[in-house]
């Protein structure tokens, strides 16, 4: 794979911080990553690691105040979305970069036509006549494999799995170079899960599109991504294509991540968990931000933050010891 | 290995319960102080009534009638010659102990019904059917009817305006109860074998708090502003007592050279309400659950 | 082979609607023995979660029987149930509603022992309640944390405390991990099967999630739209599934790991509705193998193999044997 061209979406340092009742939560501290054309992302992370903060950074939808984004470039084909006026920032969203989010009911409106829902975000970007609009909010339905006869119904009307389809034509009715996905699959069913991801690779295999999923599931990250970014209190511990991180994994939270999982083709009896929990963002350890956690960790960990090493000519990791680590 | 290493980091800086969040919101909030400075001087300023006057509500100084705000009485005399601002700080007492004790009763009956409605669900149609023709009754033209039957007093008052402020506390007691009882703990009480005198108790009646007390001072000042106007109709609180609304309705009569007799009542009125209402908003936002990290 | 402490034969739930009775749980018979792990594992709508409750007495049973220790508990008199609830008892799905945002975790885990006059003293009660605290990995600085004050790995250890504050013998888990993060889920997991060591529980284990159930359970059973679809022993259903729905949630699973060429089984459609379900397989709209008989009537569960009960009707075709 070729990762010398030029990046379609690319965040540089993105700092982003709460400020709230008296105290600073260090959301996102000094984020970097990448998105290629045509290929997927996948940002995994736990409760609280701060995914969802860079996900709205990426459309300047993180609310202002109590957020604030304190520095860092976010580039769109070599723009910097964080200095772009409001009126070209409406421009982009929905029309150059794309969003779904988690829970589909929250999404939708509950009081309006789904087709019509389709067809607003085609309106309000693109110079077509109304007809036309529909024309293509129904075609959009199609190919989500939801009959355009149902354009008329409500949300309430459909189940759980087709009502993230909707949220995804909706996203994708006005071709987006990028699509954002935060955790799309998991308030859903698994043979929904399955039917939605499938669907989902589809698409982005015929409209040649990138794709940043956001997620806490490392098995829908190995159908569906190219490429992985690990991130734990607001940084990216881990990143590198998927045979790097599934075949090759450094991070001891990576690790530890894979050995908590119960693994469906060898009996375990005990499963190997994380001891203790992800740090408050507002109160974050000193030094490396696992080594609280981490079973590897020397003095020099609890000190000192370490810098970004590189595995390979794509993997990259962030960890003092991780040359002695190996993945059981 | 049970449990797990927990660093004292990881604990969240210790938030105390809902009740203390709330007070320090409350605290923090510059609406529901200045709410609380007002009413507390209005409090005080009727408890401590005989310090601040020397003067009796009920005196009549003939030689001093209608005297404009002066040294030797602060806000003036009124047509009897009685000093102004006695009236006012002993009627501060009418005025709190009618709004508090209306409020109470009707908050402990209207949460009693909200429950039986609620949480029980009997009666629920005929118990809401009922507090819907009762808030459809304006509330001065069945006060009047009610005091006009059992005679126009104080008491006679308070009852009628305790009962027309029990249905907006059923209703929202049994919304709240509502939502309440849908929530897993309640599932989780039963499972232990609680049995439903303990849920209410322990369960329910503690997270239906918040919207019942804001009804509380929605309440208090509606009660106000109520007696005011049925006493300034002579169906409620008799002379001489000082009640405000009363004396609004004695001075109206020289509103064009004396305005002071009925505006400054008046403005205590609107002082005491104002602090209610700003109490009221800032325990609204504090109560807030939404606003919670 | 262990007693069997939980018996269900036949047990139905219908909620009636204005469109008609709505079939939730449709004749469900198992027996579940002492000390072991049943999973009852299922998509939304298949009625597990109904299932749980039924047991436990919280929704009324609308036909079927349930036992316990060889005793008919169908329809307990208030006595009768009061003695009951101390045997059984269940942790809740969601760490966040599932606590009385109102109660400290002291007052949580010892409501139970306050209701059933376990202790003679506060202070008693204090202890009982610390050791509690202890046994699930809490520690005792958060007797008067409230909830909202912990994260839901903490929360649900506290769900957990109340439910064997009573020492029961079973304890009914409805998806107790499943809103939990992955490194936090495989700590409260570790935690269950300890105490099932420690304390002897039998549970039912109630999820949707296949890795999980595997990992705990002795036995598992499948159901799908109110209906038992398969049951067998663990390590046989994940090396034989026989039930074409069962294959299906199988193959559905995505695996963290590379190199799997999957042949992922699709099923087309959506769930059919529970609201007076027509005389015929549940599964029959959705399923790549149906044929007319499958329209025409319900599979009954048969015994397919030495413990392993499947209720379809092509079974023996499907499978080759």
């Amino acid at each position: 794979m070729d990762t010398h061209e030029q990046p379609v979406l690319e965040v540089k340092d993105l700092v982003v911080r709460y400020y709230v009742e008296g105290s600073v939560v260090e959301a996102v501290n000094g984020i970097s990553f990448s998105l290629y054309k045509g290929k997927t992302l996948g940002l995994i992370g736990e409760t609280g690691a701060g995914k969802t903060t860079t996900a709205l950074s990426l459309l300047r939808l993180v609310p202002d105040p109590p957020g604030v984004i304190e520095s860092g470039e976010i580039l769109y084909k070599g723009k910097n979305v964080l200095s772009l006026p409001e009126k070209e920032v409406r421009q982009y969203r929905g029309n150059d970069v794309a969003m779904i989010f988690q829970d589909p009911m929250s999404s939708l409106n509950p009081v309006m036509h789904v087709g019509d829902q389709i067809r607003e975000s085609i309106e309000i970007h693109e110079n077509v006549s109304k007809y036309e609009a529909l024309d293509r909010a129904k075609r959009m339905l199609e190919s989500v494999e939801i009959p355009s006869s149902r354009y008329y119904e409500y949300p309430h009307q459909f189940s759980g799995g087709m009502k993230q389809r909707v949220v995804i034509a909706m996203a994708l009715a006005c071709s987006p170079q990028v699509l954002i996905a935060d955790e799309p699959t998991t308030a859903l069913d698994v043979t929904i899960q399955a039917q939605v991801l499938d669907m989902m690779r589809q698409l982005i295999d015929e409209y040649k599109m990138s794709m940043l999923m956001i997620t806490h599931d490392l098995g829908v990250v190995a159908e569906i991504c190219d490429f992985v970014a690990i991130i734990y209190a607001g940084e990216i511990v881990e990143s590198g294509t998927i045979e790097d991180i599934f075949n090759n994994t450094k991070h001891p939270y990576t690790i530890g991540l894979f050995n908590s999982l119960p693994d469906l083709d060898s009996p375990t009896s005990r499963l190997n968990a994380i001891p203790g929990l992800m740090p408050n963002p507002s109160d974050l350890p000193t030094g490396c931000r696992f080594h609280p956690r981490c079973q590897h960790a020397t003095t020099l960990c609890s000190t000192e933050k370490p810098h970004k090493e590189d595995v390979s000519a794509t993997h990259t990791v962030s960890c003092w010891n991780y040359k002695e680590i190996e993945r059981q | 290995m049970k449990g797990d290493l927990t660093t004292t980091k990881n604990i969240k800086r210790k938030q105390g319960s809902v009740g203390r969040q709330v007070v320090r919101r409350l605290l923090k909030n510059k609406r529901a102080m200045t709410g609380i400075i007002i009413l507390l001087i209005v409090i005080l300023g009727s408890i401590f009534a005989p310090l601040l006057t020397s003067y009796g509500y009920a005196e009549q100084i003939p030689r001093d009638y209608f005297q404009f705000p002066s040294k030797n009485h602060l806000l003036g005399t009124d047509n009897f010659g009685r000093d102004i601002w006695s009236r006012v700080l002993y009627g501060g007492r009418y005025t709190l102990f009618i709004a508090f004790t209306v409020t109470f009763f009707a908050a402990l009956i209207g949460t009693l019904v909200g429950i039986v409605a609620g949480y029980f669900r009997r009666l629920d149609s005929v118990l809401m059917r009922i507090t819907d023709i009762f808030m459809g009754l304006p509330q001065m033209m069945f006060g009047v009817s009610v005091v006009a039957a059992l005679g126009p007093n104080m008491r006679n008052m308070m009852i009628a305006l305790t009962i027309s402020a029990i249905p907006e506390f059923a209703r929202i007691v049994r919304a709240q109860v509502l939502t309440v009882k849908d929530q897993e703990f309640i599932e989780a009480a039963r499972s232990i074998g609680a049995s439903d005198l303990r849920i209410i108790r322990h369960h329910i009646l503690p997270n239906v708090s918040a919207p019942i007390i804001v009804q509380f001072t929605l309440c208090s000042v509606n009660t106000i502003l109520m007696s005011a106007s049925l006493s300034f109709v002579g169906m409620g609180v008799q002379p001489p007592a000082p009640e405000w609304g009363l004396m609004i309705s004695e001075g109206r009569a020289y509103l064009r050279d004396y305005w002071h007799i009925a505006i400054l009542p008046g403005v205590a009125i609107m002082i005491t309400t104002l602090g209610m209402n700003l109490l009221g908003d800032g325990l609204r936002d504090a109560l807030d659950p939404r606003l919670k990290q | 082979m262990e007693k069997t402490l939980l018996e269900v034969k036949n047990l139905k739930k219908y909620f009636s609607t204005s469109a008609g009775p709505l079939h939730a749980v449709d004749s469900i018979s198992f027996k579940l023995r002492r000390g072991t792990t049943l999973g009852v594992v299922g998509e939304s709508g298949c009625g597990k979660s109904t299932l749980g409750r039924l047991i436990l007495h919280l929704l009324p049973v609308t036909d079927g029987q349930i036992f316990y220790d060889g005793e008919d508990i169908t329809n307990p008199n208030r006595k009768k149930l009061r003695l009951l609830r101390r045997n059984m008892q269940m942790v809740f799905q969601d760490p966040y509603s599932s606590l009385n945002p109102r109660q400290t975790v002291a007052d949580i885990i010892g409501e139970p022992l306050v209701i059933y006059k376990v202790s003679e003293s506060k202070k008693d009660l204090g202890i009982r309640t610390r050791d509690i605290m202890e046994i699930v990995g809490l520690p005792s600085r958060y007797e008067t944390t409230y909830p909202h004050e912990l994260d839901g790995g903490r929360r649900q250890r506290v769900g957990l405390g109340r439910a064997i504050a009573l020492n029961p013998q079973l304890i009914v888990c409805d998806e107790p991990v499943s809103a939990l993060d992955v490194s936090i889920q495989a700590q409260i997991l570790n935690l269950l099967q300890d105490l099932q060591k420690q304390l002897g529980l039998t549970y039912l284990f109630i999820t949707h999630d296949l890795s999980v159930v595997k990992h705990i359970s002795d036995e598992i059973m499948v159901m799908y739209l109110g209906v038992m679809v398969e049951k067998s022993p663990t390590d046989d259903l994940f090396k034989w599934q026989l039930h074409p729905y069962t294959k299906a949630l199988l193959s559905a699973i995505p695996q963290a790991k590379l190199g799997i060429k999957k042949d992922r089984i699709l099923l087309r459609g959506e769930l059919s509705s529970p609201i007076n379900p027509p005389n015929a397989c549940r599964f029959a709209p959705r399923c790549n193998y149906a044929i007319d008989m499958c329209y025409r009537s319900n599979p009954s569960l048969e015994k397919v193999l030495p413990d392993h009960f499947v209720a379809c009707h092509r079974v023996r075709e499907i499978n080759e044997f």
